[in-house]
């Protein structure tokens, strides 16, 4: 046997769970970037959304006080990375699956390091998207006037919000026999909090009934905030409405999953 | 040093809030330096055995310790001195070999430089040099197992749990890695190997534990157990059932073992076959029966199985496909 380096290696408890979340964030984002047909999905949809809203349906719909497309693209983005949260619960119900996760409990590692690296992994890809869609929107004639620093804050309030979601998609992914089921169920979940929302069009123009839950739900506090912050136009208390749902979730999801995991497996 | 590497006592384990009793009072002791087998059929409890020791899952009751800790109580300490491989072969299939190791490596919070050489160097020493930078995906079965092999291995655990490691593999695969795990062992790493084939119990372990149902039905060294069970087993094919139903009863005084007919094929278990062979040609002949066929063969686990409960090791079912997925692992099928 030739001679190896030394193989001990001493740090804290919580550099180690540091070291170990980003161990498991890398392993998911290198196997992201090997399945190209995912990577084109995961932005083609979002694309084709855009094309649909823009120049499809984009020359019916009249938002008072704003150019369409203006309107439109912040939701869109809001939208993408929301459904770019739902790979958190494919992922972890494919590393279940096909029996990883038992695996990885079977070693002297962080044991939250595999949730914790998965939604790491998934913030990253979202991030990703962000920038790609961001792209589209400007070539298509989306005019952000709100300057950068307002930009910025717009992308982390997104990235945020979908970051807490996945902690729930987590939970999903989990419970789930496997990740088709685990596709399956998160569309009925979030179906109703992309569309009865103020992504595309505004809550004033939906049915009486149908407003209350439009206006107040998360997703449409965002969408609201994300677009004022984008366009430098009024969006009230949003912005602190969206993070408070953000955290709120977050605490709620969070323990849900970390529990789902100490259960399965 | 522990007296044992493995020790476990009175493990109790149910599925299925309590209907299914995947282990049933199993106590083991695993001494150092050697490969300790666990033989038995799909669903006798294996694997449900391997996912207590390596803490996977914990017992309904009982308590085991691995290099001396308790896996219920400080499992961390377990898992640093572990390496789990087996049928399964779990290696994460988007990563190529050596990322594979890597991430195992570091996730055992091994020092970085340290990791990286030695999954070349294991990657060299289990031949995949080659394919270590290819996707996993695009590796043959006895690679991958080979690969899971070697992902176990990064930490240098002292302690071992293979699980059906050769299931499924190809003659020569089977070979190479039973060669690996003997020269593991030389380096005194202690193995314990859950198997279904007597040969690979036979040829690697030094002392075996035959489980049943969830129950231990026979312990000993290999060569105990073979002289508990027989020698040989003489099979005897007949023109007709109902000519092998004549015979057995003339042939009943050879072996002090039940005999097993199926269809018109009679197999007993002899402890001198060429002697008993030619008995028992003499007494199908002057009976005047026809035999068709005649074999001597080594037993094998089927054999055991039947000269030990009287019953042949069935396949408790269930592992089919989709009940090998994860709900089916969760199962008693173990």
């Amino acid at each position: 046997m030739s001679a190896l380096p030394s193989a001990a290696s001493k740090h804290s408890a919580l550099r180690w769970a540091f070291s170990d979340v980003l161990t498991m964030a890398r392993r998911n984002l290198l196997a992201l970037f090997r399945i190209p047909v995912a990577i084109v999905f995961m932005i083609i949809q979002p694309i084709m959304f855009v094309l649909l809203f823009r120049y499809v349906f984009g020359g019916i719909i009249k938002i008072p006080g704003f150019d369409y497309v203006n309107y439109l693209i912040p939701g869109i983005l809001v939208q993408t990375t929301m459904f770019g949260s739902v790979g958190t619960a494919i992922g972890l119900a494919e590393d279940l699956q096909k029996g990883l996760i038992e695996r990885f409990r079977a070693l002297p590692m962080a044991r939250l390091a595999v949730l914790a690296g998965r939604t790491v992994s998934d913030l990253f890809r979202n991030l990703l998207v962000l920038v790609i869609i961001t792209g589209v929107g400007l070539l298509v004639g989306f005019r952000p006037t709100g300057g950068v620093i307002a930009y910025i804050q717009a992308c982390l309030l997104m990235l945020l919000f979908a970051y807490c979601l996945s902690w729930g998609f987590a939970f999903v992914g989990l419970a789930a026999p496997n990740s088709e089921a685990a596709q399956a169920i998160t569309f009925p979940l979030i179906f109703p909090l992309a569309f009865a929302s103020a992504i595309f069009v505004t809550v004033s123009s939906m049915p009486g009934w149908l407003q209350p839950f439009a206006n107040n739900q998360p997703v449409s506090q965002t969408a609201i905030a994300v677009r004022g912050l984008m366009l430098g136009t009024p969006h009230g208390q949003s912005t602190w409405i969206a993070l408070a749902w953000a955290f709120g979730s977050l605490l709620v999801l969070a323990p849900l999953a970390v529990n789902k995991y100490r259960k399965v497996a | 040093m522990p007296e044992y590497a493995v020790e476990a006592l009175n493990i109790v384990r149910t599925f299925a809030g309590g209907g299914v009793r995947a282990l049933d009072d199993v106590t083991l002791h695993v001494p150092s330096g050697q490969v300790f087998g666990l033989l038995g059929p799909n669903g006798s409890g294996k694997t449900t055995m391997v996912r207590i020791l390596s803490t996977i899952l914990s017992p309904t009751s009982g308590s085991a310790t691995v290099a001396g800790f308790d896996v219920s109580k400080q499992p961390n300490q377990v898992r640093r001195r572990i390496g789990l491989a087996g049928q399964n072969a779990t290696v994460d299939e988007n990563l190529t070999g050596f990322e594979n190791l890597r991430m195992v490596g570091l996730l055992n919070h091994l020092n970085k430089a340290y990791v990286v050489a030695k999954a070349h160097q294991l990657l060299d020493d289990f031949g995949l040099a080659d394919a270590s930078n290819r996707i996993t995906k695009t590796y043959s079965g006895g690679m991958r197992r080979r690969l899971d092999l070697a992902a176990a291995l990064v930490a240098d655990p002292p302690i071992l749990f293979l699980d059906e490691p050769t299931t499924g593999l190809d003659p020569q695969s089977r070979q190479d890695l039973w060669a690996i795990i003997e020269r593991l062992v030389e380096g005194g790493t202690t193995v314990l190997l859950t198997t279904q084939y007597l040969d690979e119990a036979d040829r690697l372990a030094k002392q075996l534990v035959v489980l049943d149902h969830g129950k231990i039905i026979a312990q000993g060294t290999s060569q105990e157990l073979k002289e508990q069970m027989g020698a040989t087993v003489l099979a005897l094919s007949f023109a007709s059932t109902d000519d092998a139903l004549r015979a057995q009863p003339l042939l009943a005084p050879l072996s002090d073992k039940p005999a097993n007919l199926e269809g018109s094929v009679l197999e007993m278990t002899v402890d001198n076959g060429p002697s008993v062979t030619a008995d028992a040609l003499r007494r199908i002949d002057s009976a005047g029966i026809t035999l068709t066929g005649l074999a001597l063969r080594e037993p094998s686990l089927d054999d055991v199985f039947l000269n030990l409960t009287g019953h042949k090791a069935e396949d408790l079912g269930a592992e089919t496909p989709a009940a090998k997925g994860r709900r089916g692992r969760r199962g008693a099928n173990a």
